[in-house]
């Protein structure tokens, strides 16, 4: 029942400090943080108990908890956590506190309805990263979106309804296919069995023939391209980061953006190895101009919240690439990719948020030597800053460097292509560093620097970059027996034998 | 293994005084900002000099390792740290000289604002660079090769209010990165063909495999070839060197002269076994040397500030390193690379000296005579400029020699490019000795208000403006030292003795056989720069060092066929020096008319040659303006928002009536949004059951 409650903490919570909150704002943030925290605390529990103790995992799933629900349908209420699962409900409980945190003084009007939906959208992902029945996944994917709706939606800048409507338009048509993806491919496995049931484990052996496995797996892919999101599809992200608060802004980037990689990997790659193998050079090249692309475009933003959501467009194509790079590196990466970019551009989005609270405004032109006023928030800056462009040392570089080697067996001329966005990323890391921070300050801004609970949320996102970055040993561990059974449904060097 | 060295502690230490003055330095005084600094760099001199005392007695290559950084199935990377002949020596240049320009620091940095930012960031830069020497793989390598054009960055930057200085870190930063992305494909060809990232794994795999040649091993070595141009400023990525002086001048004599700009050098003999094997590309490293090195000293001599003239200069004589490390003369290239750090490291200092002395000017043309205002200044100085200029027997005469001699006997040398050598040392002593004059001799061009504020001549602002020079030096030197010219405290003026002692005399340590000497440096080194590595021969060796006595010749000879060649080699650079030194002293000292009529002649070259070749301005058309019209409007005005956010738009306009009803959600009370997000959740459900019958349906027909 450990899993069921993780969710159910947060349900609660978010009813909690809704209700409380007419009484005391103070007392419903805390209620807030106390119910991340005490997830916190249990995965961290899981942790301990199944990776302290030995390297090995035999069994595929660490916790399993697995009751009828829809009996008729053979809908089930699945849940189970494995290694990947757990590196990623660790960091969405992390991210959560830290926007709880980060919304401590900005959030002032409807405090507790805000905190309402960041718990529920946070109980949303904790469902999606557990959900084994492809059902109980559905409905964790679309109840993510609706208190996120309402936070860009409520709380959010200028542009808000159009951000949230556009983002809520993109999520919301391609989760329809996803879910019809879902139906029929229970549809046909009932057809070729006689057994109605959602669950990934037994849909795995579902026998499809290969047209219905490419469509079927279209109908996941563009769901997950979407959220991730991946170049065409990634025009919702901009608005959507720029307009939503600090705490939805770091809820979207670290989370759930992951969301739909952590789909890919989960989902897509074993349920569909043909289709995956087929269309893996594609999506390498869409990861790859999404690379290039989104480095640019973050290049030229005028906006400081804009710039680093195309940053974000950027960073997630080294995810996509990595995890249809078809070996077990190249995934690695990417999970390490996934983590550190939810803190590093989590960090960066708070950045912006402190930045906007003081400041009012978001405009790169409008600031300019704030070092002189606030040193201590501008080495921050300068620090996520350099996290941001790949320093070796911190996070995000571990994970670029992974994928990029393993996507390097794979494909030569898109590495090196891909490798060029790490140049990119000077440009935009320095522009982000530089227009905000250094030079003179021709405004005159004279601000208040970083208070305790900033520095408590910089310092401990700062310490976790740094940790990844030099010891990454525990989550390349604590993931691998996971990737390996995703990375065997591209056998490695397949890749290479289509391109060559 | 032999425990107990901790080589880990010689780059923690420097990262300690980093955090220690990092986080408590703003709120301390600046004598325990000083203490921590010096302490924290003073450490890993000594913990040095300790390794040195106890080398003999290790078996070679040392390697301690820590723990695994990265370990997947196929390759790891370790936290490892390695000692052998080369990083001994690389660890004494950087903690000896970094430790001297600390010391500096104290007096220099004394007015200035931000002072414990400045030594943190100068430990952390100690920090990084210690970390490049000690490593033991190139991965390891690469965070220090990061880390140190971070600290870099950083120092150059220092003025953070200046823009130029700002642009400048910029600069630097982008530049340097354009040579890491060769550094990290070469990794990957690393791993891929390698399996490991390990130097001595690569080496011992390479020299098992006598029959390995060209092809990859000349992709990873062209590669490892465009990281070094970026770090050690070679053409084509030098440009971010000359800007790189808008930092404060210890930075500039630390970073930007004595060591980091060194790494690729280092790098390239650390991987020579590499390079050995790829003909192709030790000669590609010999071109862009000859080549950078003639350039740059081409553009040194009509410089006018006086730290860019440095500047020039010391991207001129890393191409002398190149250079020798593309004739395979590794062991040249690196004593190149410690006489080149004491006596840039002094120049650079006692320029500093100067512009402090002037209230912070850096333009020649407004200094001369300075002399008799500051003599230990100048005497220090002096024997810096010898040294450059290759007389004998200052030290740059016996490195720059071996270098030249072995390129002249080199198959990827040759006469052809010894000849670009020996003209380049020609013109490097000239514009050496045009700064002498120009600086300390004729009579002073400041002029001095009687309130002691120095200030231009009238009339002069306006040239100086016109030729984008900045006028006022760096900062505030001015104010506090507002009386007039003076000598520079003890603090700045130790540091310039002792770095004037190791000029003069640091060079003995490798005088050639031909002229009497043992070549003892070469030998020293010989371990390393052979590749095989014969540590039999290295305690010999190592006794030797310190006996002075000749070593029993249990190695092969060295290719010293002909001392009489070497000799008349030896003879011509001295006379390449001297024809420096007399034109120079014709046209500053004798006839200081002459030079302006001379470039009032040929105005084209004087001013191709003034605009440093029109290069940045080149760069900027290409590349960087390119870049931002493309990001700014094409992809993002024109593609972004046009076509695929024309696309979103489309759907969204499609959905009016949805946006409409949204709207009037968002507007109602708090009460309804929970009404909406269970109809929400209702009408999800509701369609999944929808849809699901209707497809049950389907899949029984």
């Amino acid at each position: 029942m450990i899993l069921p409650s993780l969710i159910l903490i947060l349900i609660v919570g978010g009813i909690a400090s809704w209700i409380v909150a007419r009484r005391s704002e103070v007392v419903a943030r805390l209620i807030a943080v106390a119910s991340v925290l005490a997830d916190l605390f249990v995965c961290f529990g899981i942790w301990v108990a199944y990776l302290g103790q030995s390297h090995s995992t035999p069994e595929r799933w660490f916790v399993e908890c697995d009751f009828a629900w829809i009996p008729q349908f053979g809908i089930r209420i699945h849940l189970a956590i494995d290694g990947l699962s757990l590196a990623l409900l660790l960091l969405t409980y992390f991210l959560g506190i830290m926007a709880v945190l980060s919304s401590w003084t900005e959030i002032r009007e409807r405090v507790g309805f805000f905190h309402f939906n960041l718990l529920w959208v946070l109980a949303g992902i904790t469902g999606v990263f557990l959900a084994v029945d492809l059902f109980v996944f559905y409905l964790f994917w679309e109840l993510m979106l609706v208190p996120m709706y309402f936070l860009i939606g409520i709380w959010g800048h200028e542009r808000r309804i159009y951000a949230a409507t556009k983002f809520f338009l993109f999520t919301q048509l391609s989760g329809l296919l996803i879910l019809v993806a879902i139906i029929t491919l229970a549809v046909l496995h009932h057809q070729s069995t006689g057994v109605f049931t959602f669950d990934f484990e037994q849909l795995l052996h579902t026998a499809l023939s290969p047209r219905a496995a490419r469509l079927l797996m279209l109908g996941f892919l563009v769901a997950f391209l979407v959220k991730l999101p991946a170049f065409p599809f990634h025009t919702w992200l901009p608005d959507a980061h720029t307009e939503a608060p600090t705490a939805g802004s770091v809820i979207l980037a670290g989370l759930l953006l992951k969301t739909g990689a952590y789909g890919l990997i989960r989902f897509v790659l074993p349920l569909f190895p043909g289709p995956s193998r087929e269309l893996a050079p594609i999506l390498m090249t869409i990861g790859v101009i999404g690379i290039l692309y989104g480095a640019v475009l973050a290049v030229g933003q005028t906006d400081l919240k804009r710039l680093v959501a195309y940053t974000s467009v950027s960073h997630m194509g080294f995810v996509l690439l990595g995890v249809f790079a078809g070996n077990e590196i190249a995934l690695e990466g990417a999970v390490v990719q996934m983590i550190s970019h939810g803190i590093s551009t989590g960090a960066l989005f708070i950045l912006a948020g402190l930045l906007q609270e003081r400041m009012h405004t978001r405009e790169i032109s409008a600031m300019g030597g704030l070092w002189e006023t606030m040193p201590a928030l501008s080495g921050a800056g300068l620090v996520f800053a350099m996290a941001s462009l790949g320093l070796p040392g911190l996070g995000d570089f571990v994970g670029e460097f992974l994928v990029l080697l393993g996507a390097y067996r794979a494909n030569v001329p898109l590495t090196v292509v891909a490798t060029l966005g790490l140049l990119v990323a000077t440009l935009y890391g320095l522009r982000f560093a530089q227009s905000a921070f250094q030079g003179p300050n021709p405004h005159h801004w004279k601000l208040p620097d970083m208070r305790l609970r900033e520095w408590a949320v910089l310092g401990l996102m700062m310490m976790c970059l740094v940790w990844i970055g030099l010891y990454p040993q525990p989550v390349l561990n604590g993931v691998r027996p996971s990737l390996a059974a995703a990375a065997k449904c591209i056998p490695a060097g397949n890749c290479q034998e289509i391109k060559r | 293994m032999n425990d107990g060295l901790h080589l880990w502690l010689i780059p923690v230490l420097p990262l300690v005084g980093f955090v220690l003055n990092g986080l408590l330095g703003r709120r301390s005084p600046k004598a325990l900002v000083s203490t921590i600094a010096l302490v924290f760099s003073a450490a890993p001199f000594l913990l040095v000099l300790h390794v040195y005392t106890s080398f003999s007695a290790l078996s070679l290559p040392y390697i301690e390792r820590h723990t695994s950084w990265i370990a997947t199935s196929t390759f790891h990377a370790d936290f490892a740290f390695a000692l052998d002949q080369l990083t001994l020596v690389m660890l004494l240049v950087v903690t000896g000289v970094g430790f001297l320009i600390h010391i500096y620091s104290v007096g220099y940095m004394a007015h200035e604002e931000g002072y414990w930012r400045f030594f943190a960031y100068l430990n952390l830069f100690m920090f990084f660079m210690l970390t490049l020497v000690l490593a033991e793989n190139f991965l390891l390598m690469f965070v220090g090769w990061e880390g140190v054009g971070l600290a870099s960055y950083l120092l150059i930057g220092f003025y953070f209010k200046k823009h130029s200085a700002v642009r400048a870190g910029m600069k630097a930063f982008v530049v340097n990165r354009i040579g890491d992305f060769g550094f990290l494909l070469a990794m990957f060809l690393l791993i891929i063909h390698f399996g490991t990232l390990s130097f001595i794994e690569v080496g011992s795999q390479i020299a098992q495999h006598p029959d390995w040649h060209g092809g990859v091993l000349t992709a990873i070595a062209l590669l490892l070839v465009l990281g070094a141009t970026g770090k050690s400023a070679q053409i084509p990525l030098y440009v971010w060197l000359p800007d790189a002086m808008e930092g404060p001048t210890p930075v500039s004599a630390l970073i930007h002269a004595a060591t980091m700009v060194t790494a690729g050098v280092y790098m390239v003999v650390r991987t020579h076994a590499l390079f050995d094997r790829a003909p192709l590309a030790l000669s590609v490293v010999a071109v862009i040397g000859a080549a950078t090195a003639f350039f740059a000293a081409t553009v040194g001599i009509l410089q006018t500030d006086i730290k860019r003239v440095l500047a020039y200069s010391t991207i001129s004589q890393l191409g002398y390193m190149f250079l020798a490390c593309g004739a395979a003369a590794y062991s040249a290239a690196i004593f190149h690379l410690v006489t080149h750090a004491f006596f840039k490291a002094l120049l650079f200092l006692a320029a500093g000296s100067v512009i402090h002395a002037v209230g912070g000017e850096q333009d020649m043309r407004l200094m001369g005579g300075l002399r008799r205002y500051i003599p230990v200044t100048f005497w220090t100085m002096t024997m810096a400029v010898f040294a450059i200029s290759a007389f004998p027997p200052f030290a740059g005469f016996f490195s720059k020699d071996a270098i030249l001699a072995e390129v002249f006997r080199s198959p990827n040398g040759g006469p052809l490019l010894w000849t670009v050598g020996i003209v380049t040392a020609a013109i490097t002593s000239f514009y050496m000795f045009r700064l002498w004059y120009m600086t300390f001799f004729g009579h002073l061009r400041l002029q001095r208000e009687t309130t002691h504020h120095v200030t231009l001549p009238v009339g002069l602002d306006d040239e100086l403006l016109a030729t984008g020079h900045s006028t006022n030096g760096q900062h505030a030197h001015g104010q506090p030292h507002g009386h007039g010219i003076h000598e520079s405290p003890r603090s700045m003026l130790i540091p310039l003795v002792l770095l004037a002692v190791l000029s003069v005399a640091g060079g003995w340590i490798g005088i050639p056989h031909s002229l009497g000497g043992s070549d003892r440096f070469a030998r020293f080194l010989d371990p390393v720069t052979h590749g095989t590595g014969v540590p039999a021969s290295f305690e010999q060796v190592s006794i030797a060092m310190r006996t002075g006595a000749p070593i029993p010749t249990t190695e092969p000879p060295s290719k010293l066929e002909d001392p009489q060649t070497e000799r008349m080699l030896s003879g011509c650079s001295v006379l390449a020096a001297l024809l420096g030194l007399l034109l120079a002293d014709t046209l500053y000292r004798r006839k200081p008319q002459l030079p302006a009529r001379m470039a009032a002649g040929s105005r084209a070259i004087y001013g191709l040659v003034v605009n440093k070749y029109w290069i940045d301005e080149i760069y900027g058309f290409l590349i960087v303006k390119p870049l931002l019209i493309i990001s700014r409007y094409i992809l993002w005005g024109g593609v972004d928002r046009g076509i695929i956010g024309g696309g979103g738009r489309v759907l969204a306009g499609g959905t009016q009536g949805v946006g409409a009803v949204l709207r009037r959600i968002q507007s109602g009370n708090i009460r309804s949004y929970a009404g909406w997000l269970a109809i929400g959740a209702a009408a999800i459900l509701l369609l999944a059951f929808f849809g699901f019958g209707a497809h049950i349906h389907m899949g029984v027909r």
